[in-house]
């Protein structure tokens, strides 16, 4: 019977690609845990309040100052305000040593790009969870996963491979993202537009 | 190549030739404001970096009579059959459509050079050296313009990144157009002598328009009809007559950078 050579080969073909689309992603990207396990929940949370203009605001001259800094946590955490370990060591790491948090940024983008949030928000109105994912509910931070050989964040690569049902944010920040979207809404768009 | 379309806006500088003293202070701002590094020790006329090159000429006649003048020359931002941008093989040229700036990304240069051979202003340098700062300057590196490696081509884009943070200004406030307050070059802010004026060219409102329409403004090359968008103007009938002379025929001031 000519089947009987075609399931084992069918098998083996199987059992590499998946083994390979397990094993890729991982091999390919380094998998770092962020400095404090922040959880975007209990901040948001009706207990605590906050909303994301609390920490990531825009200033007035259109920099955005993205993730906060020390000196916005600090007035809160001088004293642990619950029983976590996690808020525990930021008050003994960083908050009474003065310490910045060396946290790692997701969307770091390369020293050429240019990327002002202003015109994205306050012209086109883009949803912050367009680009970032909806971690604004999250109870606890995902790693960090850098790509060993271009050293870019996963999140600018993209999470998804074959682009099949994936998210918008999933697709990644990379410069073609950009310009399909900027294509999609015709802005106009030039080398100067996204790079310095 | 890219496709050519009217920009939304040209800018462009008008630069009085009778008031400029050539000091140089465009060209040292310049430097610092986009990451220009000091020249290699073995660099020469040929081989230096500088966005705005401070070209001196005179009028040919002996002691009494003699007379300079100083041409500070940056790219000239052509807006008709650009040059650069037509040889380019690699698409890493092209004008902006929101400002009529010609830009230059030099991740995307492969150092080909046609764009230097092409350019009738030799306003375009390449860089033979890996740039190196003294180690203190490395800090004071202006983190709005990348810095350039060995191997490509690098010019003036009207500083590009003080019109992004125009943009980001403006945009912050809920406008589409900028304060032209905000954007300008630093060569512009730079001169002591107040001899150029920066703005955008189809504004009919804006001083730069005004003053690029008078008479004794003229462009360099002009016969080769690439429409700069830097202008001069001068008073003299004999520094106007330069303007389609080969300025690099005559004494340049400041070139290393």
């Amino acid at each position: 019977m000519k089947l009987r050579g075609f399931i084992p080969f069918g098998v083996g073909l199987l059992v590499a690609l998946g083994g390979g689309w397990f094993a890729v992603p991982r091999a390919m990207y380094r998998r770092t845990e962020q400095p404090i396990q922040f959880s975007h929940k209990t901040h948001t949370s009706e207990k605590v309040g906050m909303s994301c203009q609390d920490c990531h605001s825009l200033s007035a001259d259109g920099k955005f100052s993205g993730i906060p800094r020390l000196e916005t946590c600090a007035p809160c955490h001088t004293e642990p305000q619950g029983k976590s370990a996690e808020e525990k060591r930021l008050v003994d790491e960083y908050v009474s040593k003065n310490r910045e948090i060396p946290w790692l940024v997701y969307a770091r983008q390369p020293e050429n790009v240019y990327f002002s949030h202003a015109p994205h928000i306050k012209l086109a109105g883009i949803k912050c969870e367009r680009c970032h994912g909806p971690h604004g509910s999250t109870g606890r931070l995902r790693s960090y996963e850098q790509n060993r050989i271009s050293t870019y964040a996963r999140d600018v690569e993209g999470y998804s491979l074959v682009k099949l049902n994936a998210a918008d944010w999933q697709q990644g920040m990379k410069m073609n993202d950009c310009s399909h979207c900027h294509q999609q809404r015709g802005v106009q768009e030039s080398c100067l537009t996204c790079h310095k | 190549m890219a496709t050519e379309q009217k920009p939304k806006s040209r800018f462009g500088m008008v630069i009085d030739l009778d008031r400029c003293n050539g000091c140089g202070a465009c060209a040292a701002a310049c430097a610092v404001e986009n990451n220009v590094p000091p020249a290699h020790p073995t660099a020469t006329d040929r081989t230096g970096l500088t966005w705005m090159r401070v070209y001196r000429a005179d009028n040919r006649r002996p002691f009494p009579d003699n007379r300079s003048v100083y041409f500070p020359v940056s790219c000239q931002h052509c807006g008709n059959h650009t040059p650069c941008m037509a040889v380019c093989p690699q698409n890493a040229v092209d004008i902006n459509p929101e400002t009529g700036v010609v830009s230059q990304i030099p991740v995307r240069c492969l150092g080909c050079r046609y764009c230097m051979a092409a350019c009738p202003f030799h306003a375009r340098y390449f860089n033979w050296f890996d740039p190196k700062w003294p180690h203190e300057m490395e800090n004071a590196l202006n983190p709005d313009v990348s810095v350039r490696m060995r191997g490509v081509v690098e010019k003036c884009n009207f500083c590009h990144s003080r019109w992004q943070a125009a943009v980001a200004r403006a945009a912050a406030n809920g406008n589409h157009d900028i304060d032209p307050a905000d954007y300008v070059p630093a060569c512009v802010e730079a001169c002591p002598e107040k001899a150029m004026t920066f703005g955008n060219l189809d504004d009919p409102k804006s001083e730069v328009a005004r003053q690029s329409k008078a008479p004794i403004v003229f462009r360099l090359l002009a016969r080769l009809n690439t429409d700069p968008k830097v202008y001069y103007r001068s008073d003299r009938d004999w520094v106007r007559r330069l303007g389609d002379t080969d300025v690099a025929q005559g004494e340049s001031e400041v070139s290393r950078g």
